[in-house]
């Protein structure tokens, strides 16, 4: 029988999700996803994480506990760094230890990926691999496999957005971290009121990833969190051909409380609002300001024209 | 607030709060800079936080604030060289966006960072340098050497105090020997100056007499360092529980933070509750906790600033273990905003609890560590 690993559909999900699909199939195992994000799973999530941590987190949980007894093996990675100053924040670091300790009954599997440390990806999967017994060699080829089918992916969701760069009406880039814009819950519907008001939204995470992480030292000339390097590098590369942009923070997010503020204070030539998300949040609260957001853009753009 | 008078082209250096420790780093950047003045900021007030509070970003941690705070008013009083460092979480970014808000706010200042990158010797070697430092390499990594040495002093006999201030047969007699101390530090210029300090102090602290309890309670503390180590961030929770007559045991500390570190062996003594290191002094808070429960103490107090990721990821960690080690742990999260009664109310909880445990379990094999005082190494002596 197919041995089946629990894939919990939040934060890096939605960076490597293909990857991580393809890997595992390839290796011949079968895959169990969580649902899409739901109400019902946030506040299991919530109610088994620490109050203070932050809303992707929780989220994580829900999925976490929706899989347990549905698969094998559970799949938590763990994510330090791609380079000295490429590091992921810290919640990536330590959220084994917090599955772990949170759902001791839950069998995990994953892998440890800190560059500065020589645990690169190749490594990662490869010990990832031999955990659940396959060889190297198919090991590696599967890798080879599941990154192409994941660089493909990307390349054409990238294309899908360029193309949507030479719309023609009102634009808005939606900068934050991927695991918010695409969640279901929690970003996915803010795009869709985006539609709805008639704007097309843009994500900062369908732009060029190395463009990105280079262009972002123009605006946060320190910074060292790849994620909001990514973010932050899509509003430097593309602040002039959108009408505004929504800088999009989970309550509390460590690295987007500051790299948002000095967002704000730098960025001055585009409209930019901030948007903090929430276990409480209200969808009226939220068209509301979205609605005013809209209106003020298309008023500068008939301004101007 | 009264300003000072600078001369043309005069550097003022300022930095933030943080416990005593501005006394070695103010004698540091004196030792540095021969040329320039040096001022430290004045005493964390509750204006002091109003200040910070009203310039950050909405959900930061705490320190930023108090930072920012210190800033103010060190800009306010004159200073226009600001020094900030930089490392683990996301304190190394703090430095940045800092910069950025005070110019924001119109002050013309020079900003030092020593983040990261620049808090390797040879980048803060040219930091200085290029600031106007006067030393060769040599003599600066001398002034260095004295700055930690002193710090190491500071932290051996603050970790003294913690233990034994709450029995002393004339209360506050060790607080009294810890501020002569400090003057002292504040003049030291050489190490053979320092290894005197460190004699004396020795000395005339085993003098202070102490009178224990056979029964007395024992807490440990651990955390976020920042929170642990500036006092009025924690609302002054150690002078709280030596009024409860309690032995504090806290081992973080700056001294701590720059000699005693090691993410290594500390994930190692985290024994079967962590895999990985989860970011800044997360490992430490669990494996000294760990060490706490073995030792039998009666409680640990943990502290963070609110928001705190890698304390965050520690927190269901420290959860299983205060339950295989039975020993109650108190968390407590600060925010600069945080309600001092409220504290005191939790914290005396607290306390009654431990007392009542104490006698509920008096021959119990609970207090696996026995009843002995025992004296925690601290910061290397």
């Amino acid at each position: 029988m197919k041995m089946k690993i629990g894939i919990p559909k939040a934060f890096l999900y939605y960076r490597y999700g293909e990857l991580w699909q393809t890997f595992f199939q390839e290796i011949g195992c079968e895959i169990v996803t969580s649902q899409d994000t739901n109400r019902a799973m946030l506040l299991e999530g919530a109610k088994d994480s620490i109050d203070e941590s932050c809303l992707p987190a929780k989220i994580y949980l829900g999925h976490v506990r929706s899989l347990i007894g549905r698969c094998d093996h559970i799949f938590v990675p763990r994510f330090e760094n791609f380079g000295k100053n490429d590091v992921m924040c810290d919640r990536f670091m330590g959220l084994y230890d917090i599955v772990r300790n949170v759902y001791p009954e839950a069998s995990l599997i994953g892998f440890d990926l800190a560059a500065t440390e020589h645990k690169s990806q190749w490594q990662a999967y490869l010990g990832l691999g031999k955990t659940l017994g396959k060889g190297a060699v198919d090991i590696l080829l599967a890798l080879r496999r599941a990154r192409l089918v994941q660089e493909a992916a990307d390349q054409k969701r990238q294309e899908q957005q360029t193309g949507l760069f030479q719309e023609n009406g009102i634009k808005i880039l939606l900068a934050a971290q991927p695991y918010l814009i695409h969640d279901p819950y929690i970003g996915q519907p803010l795009a869709a009121m985006i539609r709805e008001q008639g704007a097309i939204p843009l994500y900062s995470d369908h732009c060029c990833r190395r463009q990105c992480r280079q262009r972002a030292l123009e605006i946060c000339g320190n910074l060292y969190w790849i994620m909001n390097k990514e973010s932050v590098g899509a509003i430097a590369m593309h602040r002039h051909q959108v009408d505004g942009i929504i800088l999009l923070a989970a309550y509390p997010c460590g690295s987007d409380a500051l790299v948002n503020e000095l967002v704000l204070r730098k960025v001055k030539d585009v409209p930019v609002i901030q948007i903090i998300l929430d276990e409480q949040q209200s969808q009226a609260g939220l068209a509301t300001r979205l609605e005013s957001f809209i209106d003020i853009l298309k008023e500068r753009r008939r301004a101007t024209a | 607030m009264s300003k000072i008078e600078r001369k043309a082209n005069e550097l003022v250096f300022s930095f933030p709060h943080m416990g005593d420790y501005h006394v070695p780093i103010a004698r540091l950047l004196e030792n540095m800079f021969p040329a320039g003045r040096v001022l430290v900021p004045p005493p964390i007030t509750k204006k002091t936080i109003e200040l910070g509070s009203r310039y950050s970003p909405d959900f930061i941690c705490a320190p930023f604030k108090f930072n920012v705070g210190n800033y103010i008013e060190a800009l306010e009083k004159g200073a226009n060289v600001l020094i900030q460092t930089g490392l683990g979480c996301r304190f190394g970014y703090f430095g940045e966006v800092q910069e950025r808000i005070l110019q924001d706010l119109g002050y013309e200042f020079q900003f030092f960072s020593l983040a990261r990158e620049n808090a390797k010797v040879k980048n803060a070697y040219q930091g200085f340098r290029r600031l106007g430092s006067p030393h060769s390499p040599a003599k600066f990594l001398a002034y260095v050497l004295i700055a930690a040495e002193s710090i190491r002093i500071m932290d051996h006999f603050a970790f003294i105090m913690r233990e034994r201030t709450g029995f002393a047969l004339r209360p506050g007699s060790f607080e009294y020997l810890y501020g002569c101390m400090l003057e002292e530090l504040r003049q030291v210029s050489t190490l053979r100056e320092l290894i005197a300090i460190r004699r004396q102090y020795t000395d005339s602290f085993s003098k202070v007499e102490v009178r224990r309890p056979p029964d007395l309670l024992r807490v440990g503390i651990v955390g976020e360092l920042y929170t642990l180590m500036e006092p009025y961030s924690n609302l002054f929770i150690e002078k709280e529980l030596a009024k409860h007559n309690i032995v504090v045991s806290r081992k973080m500390s700056a001294a701590f933070l720059l000699f005693g570190k090691n993410s290594r062996k500390s994930l190692k003594d985290t024994g079967k509750y962590m895999k990985y290191w989860p970011g800044a002094n997360a490992t430490d808070s669990v494996a000294q906790s760990r060490r706490y429960g073995r030792l039998g103490y009666d409680g640990i107090i943990h502290m963070k600033s609110y928001g705190c990721t890698p304390e965050i990821n520690a927190m269901p960690v420290l959860h299983n273990l205060g339950k295989d080690y039975n020993i109650p742990i108190l968390y407590l999260s600060f925010d600069g905003q945080t309600n001092e009664t409220g504290v005191q109310t939790r914290l005396e909880a607290f306390v009654d609890m431990l007392e009542m445990r104490r006698k509920t379990f008096e021959k119990d094999s609970l207090s696996r560590g026995g009843h002995r005082f025992h004296f925690d190494k601290g910061s290397r002596s």
